[in-house]
């Protein structure tokens, strides 16, 4: 249902300012009744330098991190630093108006709510 | 009338270069292991300058107080800690790409430092810590005398 649907050079509305890494975030998500959760790990990003943005069905997800070290000769150099890009094809029906989103210790939680018509519902049933 | 020359070996050299750089960008960050099966955590980067050496680490989701950090014998750095899952009750998880668990993490320095003078900072999910140099391992120069 929620898929990596594209890769960067793909998105011709993604503007990119500097050239660069791109990293790909790893991401958990998580659905109940009422909504859909996506958690993921994007260390070094603020909340000045995210750009989310949610549109038709497409959840596209950019944070910006500037280089930390300029000019720096690494000893031991185990990981890039760059930005990150993920997009995801949401397959329920959103409220787009009551999305939100968290940013807390380089960790993105937004939430999706669903709106009132898939929500699950009970049926009473009446008898006699 | 064809215009364009044909370089069969540029052409598949820089398709092979592309290539790489796309498995590169793609699977960098991405390779599908949580902590458990990945050989160190967290990754670290590490350099240095006249006074000290710096190290960082990216730990998403965590704070200082997760994390305990010691220095060994002047010249070994541990880091341990434990991430934790974030709980939601009644629900289904779709996508579990990000790790958790307890982890320890030995990093040998290049050079003795002073450990009463450590300083660790962490923003945005990004550790980075200060490790002066002890003395004797600081760059000295040396007057050669003329005679």
């Amino acid at each position: 249902m929620n898929q990596l649907s594209k890769l960067p050079q793909d998105n011709a509305t993604l503007e990119r300012t500097r050239a660069g890494a791109v990293f790909t975030p790893r991401f958990d998500i998580f659905e109940n009744a009422d909504e859909l959760v996506l958690v993921g790990d994007l260390p070094g990003v603020g909340k000045d330098d995210l750009d989310i943005r949610f549109e038709k069905d497409e959840l596209a997800i950019y944070g910006r991190v500037a280089p930390r070290q300029e000019q720096c000769e690494y000893l031991y150099s185990e990981y890039g630093i760059g930005d990150f890009y993920r997009a995801f094809t949401i397959g329920e029906a959103i409220d787009s108006s009551a999305i939100s989103a968290e940013l807390k210790n380089g960790v993105l939680t937004i939430h999706l709510p669903k709106t009132e018509a898939v929500k699950p519902r009970r049926i009473e049933v009446k008898g006699e | 009338m064809q215009t364009t020359r044909w370089q069969p070996f540029v052409d598949m050299q820089s398709e092979m270069n592309r290539l790489r750089q796309e498995m590169e960008r793609v699977f960098g960050r991405f390779d599908g292991n949580g902590l458990t099966s990945a050989a160190a955590y967290p990754l670290v980067n590490l350099w240095e300058d006249a006074a000290a050496i710096y190290v960082e680490a990216e730990l998403p989701g965590m704070e200082m107080n997760d994390l305990e950090i010691y220095i060994n014998g002047g010249n070994q750095l541990s880091i341990r800690g434990e991430r934790r899952p974030p709980q939601y009750p009644q629900g289904s998880w779709h996508r579990r790409e990000r790790g958790y668990g307890a982890f320890t993490r030995l990093i040998d320095l290049p050079s003795p430092v002073n450990a009463d003078e450590v300083h660790a900072e962490f923003k945005n999910g990004v550790l980075t810590i200060k490790l002066p140099k002890s003395e004797a391992a600081k760059p000295r120069r040396i007057e050669v005398k003329v005679q």
